[in-house]
């Protein structure tokens, strides 16, 4: 069996997604839509043995909605998938990853605890860094940094 | 698709528009009577002193009383970021504050000072408050670093108070990033002028910053 190459896992998921994904390197990047979000981790777990869970985050692009994407890795075959969707303005609810990586649990949190985006499917969702009491989310691009509120600012 | 980079609409501060500034103002005022074990030993002395002859023996005991008080501040050992290393190196044999008698204390209990070395975020600042209240009266807290006087860097982040003296009242401000363990020493030999300066006369001096 030959190894995985990143051109393989581009046509493997262009053939099961119709989607064009971009080969940078040993990386792929494609961009689903939220409902093929889970299938499309799946997919790059089972079949193209991406067991490596990079990280888990997302981008404010303000009017336009907010961005999750989640970075898997082969560590066998060097191929790395990046998975992008978007989620329609004024959106905030995003399917889970924890059944496919039980690594996604705490970056589900801290993109909640950060940008407010709720994960569905959850097993434990709740803020991670910020205190139980903290209102808003800081690194949305609408957070107000500098209101002076209650106690310490 | 382009976005364009967000336009930071930060505006300068406006000293007096802070409420938490207000209400430190206040408490900075009422300090004074916080200091109730200060006030009765006081009070004792004055008694003493205004008796025939007994300005004699408080003369002579308030200057042994005050070279001990201020050659035994005893800092808690409480050190929050980068700024600890430096307070560390400040205790340590190389610089050497023991010299001036302060010994790292790891009790909030039994210490005289509390040297804030370092970021204070909005998540640690009660617990830092409640290490203040721990101590007992008298209390001396010095701010240490940029961050610690005003937030320094970090200062229009989401997480960190703006100044330590947002929470609890700072005696002495020693500026740096961080200050060096001689700056630290200048602003604890500032401290002793303080303490020697309250125990004359149950004031407090108004903060000193190290500006040399």
């Amino acid at each position: 069996m030959t190894p995985l190459t990143a051109a393989d896992a581009a046509t493997r998921l262009r053939e099961q997604f119709a989607v064009e994904p971009v080969v940078d390197g040993g990386q792929v990047t494609i961009t689903v839509t939220s409902e093929h979000w889970q299938a499309a981790a799946r997919f790059a777990h089972a079949t193209l043995g991406c067991r490596y869970f990079c990280f888990l985050t997302a981008v404010d692009w303000k009017e336009q909605g907010m961005e999750v994407l989640c970075r898997v890795e082969n560590l066998d075959a060097h191929v790395a998938v990046l998975l992008r969707t978007r989620l329609a303005p004024g959106v905030d609810r995003c399917p889970t990853l924890t059944g496919v990586w039980r690594g996604a649990d705490w970056m589900e949190r801290e993109c909640w605890d950060m940008f407010g985006v709720r994960f569905e499917g959850h097993p434990d969702h709740r803020r991670i860094l910020l205190g139980e009491d903290w209102e808003g989310h800081p690194l949305r691009k609408d957070y107000a940094v500098d209101t002076p509120h209650a106690p310490y600012r | 698709m382009e976005v364009k980079p967000p336009v930071p609409q930060i505006p300068p501060p406006v000293w007096t528009e802070f409420k938490d500034l207000q209400e430190f103002e206040k408490y900075k005022q009422h300090r004074a009577d916080d200091d109730k074990t200060s006030n009765a030993l006081t009070s004792i002395a004055d008694a003493i002193h205004h008796m025939p002859g007994g300005w004699i023996v408080t003369t002579g005991t308030d200057k042994i009383f005050n070279w001990a008080r201020k050659s035994s501040i005893w800092p808690v050992t409480f050190g929050l970021a980068c700024c600890a290393i430096e307070m560390m190196a400040t205790f340590a044999s190389r610089f050497d504050v023991e010299r001036f008698g302060m010994v790292p204390w790891a009790s909030p209990r039994h210490s005289d000072l509390m040297i804030v070395s370092g970021t204070v975020t909005i998540k640690m600042a009660p617990m830092l408050k409640r290490i203040y209240d721990q101590m007992p009266d008298p209390k001396w807290v010095v701010s240490m670093g940029s961050c610690a006087n005003s937030g320094g860097p970090f200062r229009h982040g989401y997480h960190v108070v703006k100044g330590v003296d947002r929470v609890v009242p700072v005696d002495v401000y020693v500026p740096g990033c961080p200050p060096t363990p001689d700056s630290l020493m200048y602003g604890l030999l500032k401290l002793q002028e303080q303490v020697a300066h309250f125990q004359r006369t149950g004031e407090r001096l108004p903060a000193a910053a190290d500006t040399k």
